[in-house]
């Protein structure tokens, strides 16, 4: 299984499975993260704590945990 | 069909996008604009007359979905359920039109009149993107207006399509939803018209949805779910809602939206290439976070010592016209030392005041909580809490509310325990007054901003403490947008400025003024007899210093001096720690009230900063300025604590938390100047 997280600055890839339940999934959602969307990642922080992607033009900032349950082609 | 012509209209969108704005164009007011989730933190009102309506516009918090994630959007969810209202203005950013159309398929379903505002539409145009509002308007059966709340663009339309929405009978949405559930739907509706109920799209929707429980429906309600639960692989009846709404998101926006012009990237994204790069990120960060102070103090002290010269002559001045003695004393040293000694840090407070209102603004904000999270977390915080933390520099009554984007309870009590770490504006003149009384000019900047970065570091291990012992438990995720770029209105933070000039401004002149007049009194009464002393030749400075000992004001601060007298505190310092709880500027009165006292009235007086040189030591200095900072909220402040915080013991806690902190933080503080 890919995740978001392994991916490297400025890949581009789709989504494939979300792992996430309830209401982070929800809100994944609701920010246009679900199946077959294009995503890619913008930066990372200085821990790599966190990461931007970019999706459908929204720039949105996420915590390793919830990139790891992202899965990705 | 409309009430005394008067028109109630929620203004509901999701995070920035231009929801206060456009009403402040529509209505003319001037309502907080920023761009970070959480500034509109309670719904405000704000009206306009339009073709012999009355219009009114409630401006609810920025809700990316009516699902009850974060406090905000329970105040929004809370009042589109069971407030008054006519219509729903449902306001989207027209550059993100899924993201936005989301919510409004939500909306929709609340099955009120609504009409749809592209907004932001010089942008999306200028990028490119190109929509087509009567298609849209057709596939969701509700007006469509495009606007520009930055040029006024629309106004007038928008305007328009309320009053005639208002007068219009309401149409049921026709958003359809995927044939599983479409099927589900009809099959609940049929059967609930079998049994002589009502077999609404709306009921059944609710029944599907599990939002009503009923047990005659039971086998049907189980049989549906069983059916969905096949269709979309174990997702909850919540969870195949939300991918349902993104999906008609998506396919409204591909039917009505045109790219023509595929730029690569756009600014913000560039920007975000600098400001947010792996390494340069957290420097540059700190770099404008020292620039900010260093300016506050640099040009906030040019007018410094003009304001100074201008009360001290006007202190003089009036002096001369009053006779009676005891009045002068109470209008020079009582109330124009008092106030003036207030006055001096207006131009420091503006400075301040317009460099958060710029990072609140542009859409930085956001980007350093991505930056600090990593940071914050390790401290048991989140990113988001920077907010909060970063608006509690400015007063830590608008942080305390801000802290409700945070979803978790303990995140958010734990940044609310914190907040007073981050000194706030009011405390600003005790620092200054300090800082330019012990240090050079040359100095002056880096001491003031390394006492905010103290203060943070110590909340932040404040935070560690409370997360450790206190507040333990599940961390709450982190997925935040992050805004795109936007310059400052200038006229809007020129009206926060102006805003907070106004509210020092009107403070200095009630509060403080009253507060000014009870120290002088406080510290001019009883009178004592002191002919003997006159008689034994004792100087007119040792008469006066021995009256204000033996006044009210003396005798408490003796009684209580010894508590701090490990600190060095004199008797004076410790006063004004009491009269500053009042409200933390009054620590400044209260001192250039006691320490003008000693003064010949008609003497030129000698400026407060003097005055502290001589009579206090670097290391009691340094200590009280760490102890001012952390000890206990003004009033003002620790009411909206509780209020916030909804329970009373945790405003005890916060006491007992603050003021051991701010008691220990000072004594080693004076320890280790004492040695040096
Ligand atoms: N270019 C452009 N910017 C806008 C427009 N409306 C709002 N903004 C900016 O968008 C940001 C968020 O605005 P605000 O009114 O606080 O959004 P709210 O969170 O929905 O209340 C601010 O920086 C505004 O200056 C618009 O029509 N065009
Ligand atoms: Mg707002």
């Amino acid at each position: 299984m890919k995740t978001l997280y392994e991916l490297k600055k400025n890949e581009k890839t789709k989504v494939k499975t979300l792992h996430s339940r309830g209401v982070i999934r929800e809100r994944l959602v609701s920010f246009g993260i679900v199946r077959d969307a294009e995503i890619e990642v913008k930066n990372c922080n200085f821990s790599k704590d966190n990461i931007e992607i970019s999706v459908n033009g929204t720039f949105i900032a996420l915590r390793s945990e919830e990139a790891k349950s992202i899965e990705v082609i | 069909m409309i009430k005394n012509n008067i028109i109630r209209v929620a203004v509901v969108g999701q995070p920035n996008v231009g929801k206060s704005m456009l009403i402040n164009s529509l209505s003319n007011s001037n309502l907080k604009v920023g761009n970070f989730s959480g500034v509109t933190v309670e719904k405000i009102e704000a009206r306009t007359v339009f073709n012999g309506f009355e219009i009114v516009f409630i401006d609810l918090p920025g809700s990316y979905s009516l699902k009850d994630y974060t406090i905000d959007e329970k105040v929004t969810t809370q009042f589109l359920d069971s407030d008054e209202y006519d219509i729903i203005l449902n306001v989207i950013d027209s550059t993100q039109l899924e993201k936005n159309l989301y919510l409004t398929s939500q909306l929709l379903e609340l099955n009120k009149k609504m009409v749809l505002i592209l907004n932001i539409i010089d942008d999306s145009e200028a990028r490119g993107i190109f929509i087509d509002s009567i298609q849209l308007s057709k596939l969701l059966g509700i007006r469509v207006e495009k606007s520009s709340a930055k040029t006024g663009k629309g106004r007038d339309d928008i305007l328009n399509s309320l009053i005639l929405s208002a007068r219009e009978n309401f149409i049921e949405s026709k958003l359809q939803f995927s044939q599983p559930i479409e099927e589900e739907l009809e099959n609940i509706s049929k059967f609930l018209v079998s049994i002589n109920r009502d077999g609404s799209r709306r009921e059944s929707l609710k029944l599907l949805r599990g939002k009503k429980i009923d047990r005659e429906l039971a086998p049907i309600l189980v049989s549906a779910s069983k059916h969905l639960e096949v269709h979309y692989a174990d997702l909850s009846i919540d969870e195949i809602f939300s991918e349902e709404r993104i999906a008609i998101a998506n396919g409204i926006a591909r039917e009505v939206s045109k790219m023509t012009i595929t730029k690569n990237r756009n600014l913000t994204e560039q920007i975000d290439e600098i400001l947010i790069h792996q390494l340069y990120g957290l420097p540059i960060f700190l770099f404008l976070m020292w620039l900010l102070f260093q300016i506050t103090f640099e040009l906030g002290s040019i007018p410094m010592n003009l304001i100074d010269s201008v009360v001290a002559s006007f202190g003089e001045y009036i002096g001369n016209y009053i006779l009676n003695n005891e009045m002068r004393s109470l209008i020079v040293d009582g109330i124009i030392s008092g106030v003036g000694a207030v006055l001096l840090f207006l131009p420091n407070i503006l400075i301040l005041f317009f460099g958060i209102s710029l990072l609140e603004t542009t859409g930085y904000m956001s980007r350093v909580a991505f930056l600090l999270d990593g940071f914050f977390h390790r401290f048991g915080l989140h990113g988001k809490s920077f907010i909060p933390l970063v608006t509690g520099f400015g007063c830590s009554i608008p942080a305390y509310m801000s802290a409700r984007t945070l979803k978790s309870e303990r995140d958010r009590l734990i940044t609310m325990f914190i907040i007073g770490f981050m000194s706030c504006g009011a405390k600003l003149p005790v620092y200054v007054l300090f800082i330019s009384a012990f240090f050079s000019s040359d100095e002056a900047g880096n001491i003031l901003f390394g006492l905010y970065l103290i203060g943070a570091i110590l909340g932040l291990i404040g935070a560690k403490i409370l997360r450790k012992f206190i507040f333990k438990g599940e961390d709450e995720p982190f997925i935040m947008e992050l805004p795109t770029y936007r310059l400052p209105t200038w006229k809007l933070v020129w009206h926060t400025v102006y805003i907070q000039a106004l509210m020092y401004l009107k403070k200095a002149g009630t509060f403080i003024l009253v507060a000014s007049i009870l120290i002088w009194f406080a510290s001019n009464y009883p009178k004592i007899e002191t002919a003997n002393l006159i008689e034994n030749n004792i100087s007119k400075t040792e008469i006066k210093k021995f009256e204000l000992e033996n006044s009210y004001l003396g005798l408490a601060g003796k009684i209580v001096q010894p508590v701090f007298e490990p600190l060095g505190f004199d008797w004076q310092l410790t006063v004004s720690l009491f009269t500053g709880i009042a409200a933390k500027e009054v620590v400044v009165a209260t001192l250039g009230v006691l320490y003008s006292v000693g003064d010949e009235v008609d003497e030129t007086s000698e400026s407060l900063i003097k005055k502290l040189q001589e009579s206090i030591p670097l290391a009691t200095a340094m200590a009280f300025l760490i102890f001012v900072m952390i000890y206990m909220p003004c009033f003002a402040a620790s009411i909206v604590f509780v209020r916030e915080t909804g329970k009373k013991i945790y405003y005890l806690y916060l006491l007992v938390f603050t003021t051991i902190t701010a008691y220990i933080s000072a004594f080693i503080t004076y320890l280790i100047f004492t040695k040096i």
